[in-house]
């Protein structure tokens, strides 16, 4: 199986470029990590997200080498580097809080990793000059870290993680310790310059705005595992559970029984709607088993007249309303005691029967924006 | 000049607030300084107090009696200036082994687990719990010709004549360092213990190996624990009298015993003070540089980072 005795060149799959393999991380009697598999593509920008202790940090450490996986293995581009200390592997990370060191300069700090290797001075100077221009701060190199603002910081740790040309990049909750206000801004600069730069990244948050705009493919992780794993769309609006479908973005999910299945459709009654639920799509699940079908609050319609249709609605009140700027969000209580939550488009709001608190109301959706999830 | 009062009312008052400390030391340093610098400059007598007055005021003239005699002797005697540069060697010397001693521990104390730490700390500090005039006497008990070290040397057959230690240099060097190493490691430890183990890690993940990420990171910014415990450790030992007089010979030259001589074998107070005066002027001079130095290394970047 060593493909290193065939002569030409390896081939390295494109879609594999990192690879984790059943990879497990236990502390003492605690599973941080349990049995992960991932595959990255090369120049792919690839988030790892969920909340807390769930594990996505101590995978990012695994990646930097500071943390040896308990059993499995860690490929980049078709080497091993499981085993590799932290020192040894072409990879780098943009540490959370930056981890940028105060008694050196701008220009000292981007030269570090470089000054390890033997680089030349006088290539060493072009290359930290080549990566601060990257990141718009050459007029900055002889400053201290502690006379930046935090954006500032924040640029001169990607220089100093660019600077040495890692085969992988690791960004760890990169825009935690920024403001709210110019984050956004911030992602999207920061993704361009990745793009340009052509590096592979992995990025760890519990932002789920963040990885939706940075990322191009999110694997969304729980207790140590990956829940899914695909594009923001897809995870978005193909959650495989109601752990997914509620973690990005917000969601109703009814619980019910099917009655109808067939190829092209299925039919769901729940308790907590007076009219069965139409789903147009097909299903893996049997007749009669239980199922949630989420409804995301954009897709939920809220008139007040009976739609005509037989299948998806319910009569309501609104309990609560939440003016967001671009949209409202309503609190809308069903005639069987559920909640269900609404998000109508300003437009909508501006005619003036407008629903208002206390209003009856009927909520309904079409058949296509619903998703059945059998967890 | 008003308007700077009212922007500075806070200011004030920290000003304030500073002065209770400032009291203190006048009354408790520089007063007793002014006291000996005027005994430095007067002349021996007999009598009570063994010294001329600075000012006599005889048939209405006031004379001033400024006596410079001490401060010739001081400088002429190569006896006190052979004193001065042994002070400043052996002060010098045992700062360098509480360097090299101390540094390993401190760094060892930090990376411990928080358990041991405290344990180690603690170990650290006991030995403060006894008089130093004790643990020093306990250093004779140990260091003599017939001393506990010679003893174990000779049962074991390593060698076969006691070593020559206790009332020689060396012995001074042992108990110096013994008795201040504390004084480098705790405050070594403190900045240690702050160190971010983040930057580490990202200095790993830079490509530097162990040592070169302390080389370059560690020790650097434990250079300011670096810097006080050296302090704390080279200034007591200059004008040390204790440790000098009871484990040194008659050639280990100290001012503190100096001091001593001059005081209260010779009762000759203008020498002793002047003696002292020096002394204290050896030590002002290179801590002023240093502090100048710290304050106009912080001064500009203090106002750069503000915005």
């Amino acid at each position: 199986m060593d493909n290193r005795n065939i002569t030409g060149p390896r081939p390295t799959d494109e879609d594999e470029f990192v690879r984790v393999d059943e990879v497990v991380k236990i502390y003492g009697d605690v599973v941080a990590v349990k049995s992960v598999n991932l595959a990255v593509k090369r120049r792919e920008i690839f988030a790892l997200l969920g909340s807390s202790g769930c594990g996505k940090s101590t995978l990012l450490r695994m990646l930097a080498g500071f943390e040896e996986p308990t059993s499995g293995r860690i490929y980049l581009d078709g080497e091993d580097i499981t085993a590799l200390a932290p020192y040894q592997r072409p990879v780098n990370m943009m540490f959370q809080s930056y981890a940028l060191f105060p008694h050196m300069t701008v220009e000292a700090n981007v030269a570090f990793g470089l000054k390890q290797e033997g680089v030349p001075r006088n290539e060493i100077h072009e290359r930290v000059f080549e990566a601060l221009d990257l990141v718009q701060m050459a007029g900055y190199s002889r400053r201290k870290p502690h006379q930046l603002s935090g954006g500032q910081q924040q640029r001169v740790a990607l220089a100093r993680s660019l600077v040495k040309r890692p085969k992988l990049l690791l960004l760890d909750e990169p825009m935690s310790a920024l403001d709210k206000q110019i984050r956004q801004k911030t992602q999207i600069e920061l993704v361009r310059i990745l793009d340009q730069v052509g590096v592979t990244c992995i990025m760890v948050t519990h932002d789920q705005d963040e990885a939706m705009t940075m990322a191009g493919r999110i694997a969304v992780m729980t207790e140590g595992q990956i829940m899914q794993c695909g594009t923001p769309r897809e995870v978005y609006e193909f959650p495989n559970s109601r752990f997914v479908a509620n973690f990005i973005g917000s969601t109703n999910v009814f619980t019910g029984v099917i009655t109808v299945d067939e190829s092209d459709h299925v039919q769901i009654e729940s308790d907590d709607l007076p009219r069965p639920m139409y789903v147009n799509h097909g299903i893996n699940e049997p007749l009669g088993m239980q199922v949630h079908v989420s409804v995301r609050p954009e897709q939920i319609r809220v008139t007040r007249e009976q739609p005509a249709h037989e299948f998806n609605w319910s009569r309501g009140v609104v309990s609560h309303v939440a003016w967001m700027g671009s949209h409202a969000r309503y609190q809308l209580r069903l005639d069987s005691g559920a909640v269900v939550e609404a998000a109508v488009p300003s437009q909508i709001l501006a005619q003036s029967d407008a629903p208002g608190l206390d209003d009856q109301i009927f909520v309904s959706w079409d058949s296509d924006s619903a998703t059945v999830l059998a967890t | 000049m008003r308007k700077l009062f009212v922007y500075d009312r806070p200011t004030l008052l920290r000003k304030l607030a500073i002065v209770p400390p400032f009291i203190w030391l006048a009354l408790f340093l520089l007063v007793p300084f002014l006291l000996v610098f005027k005994i430095s400059l007067a002349d021996l007598r007999f009598g009570i107090p063994p010294y001329t007055p600075l000012t006599t005021l005889d048939n209405e003239t006031l004379t001033l009696g400024i006596h410079l005699s001490s401060y010739k002797l001081l400088f002429t005697d190569s006896l006190y200036i052979a004193t001065y540069i042994s002070s400043a060697k052996m002060a010098l010397v045992t700062t360098l082994c509480c360097a090299l001693i101390g540094y390993p521990m401190a760094y060892y104390i930090a990376r411990a687990n928080a358990k041991a730490r405290h344990l180690m700390l603690l170990a650290v500090i006991l030995p403060f719990w006894t008089s130093l005039l004790l643990r020093v006497y306990a250093w004779v008990g140990i260091l003599r010709n017939d001393g506990l070290l010679n003893n174990a040397l000779m049962a074991l057959g390593l060698i076969d004549a006691p070593l020559e230690i206790y009332r020689t240099d060396m012995a001074v060097y042992i108990g110096l360092v013994y008795a201040y190493l504390p004084f480098f490691i705790l405050p070594l430890y403190a900045s240690l213990v702050k160190l971010d183990n983040r930057l580490l890690e990202a200095a790993y993940d830079l490509g530097a190996r162990p040592w070169q990420a302390f080389w370059q990171v560690t020790l650097p910014m434990s250079l300011p624990g670096v810097m006080a415990g050296s302090l704390l450790v080279f200034i007591p030992t200059v004008g040390e009298y204790v440790i000098p007089e009871m484990l040194g010979g008659a050639d280990t030259l100290m001012m503190g015993r100096l001091m001593w001589t001059e005081f209260f074998n010779n009762t000759d107070w203008p020498m002793a003070a002047a003696v002292t005066c020096v002394m204290v002027l050896i030590l002002i001079v290179p801590l002023a540089l240093l502090q100048y130095n710290q304050a106009s290394q912080y001064e500009p970047e203090k106002r750069r980072g503000n915005h």
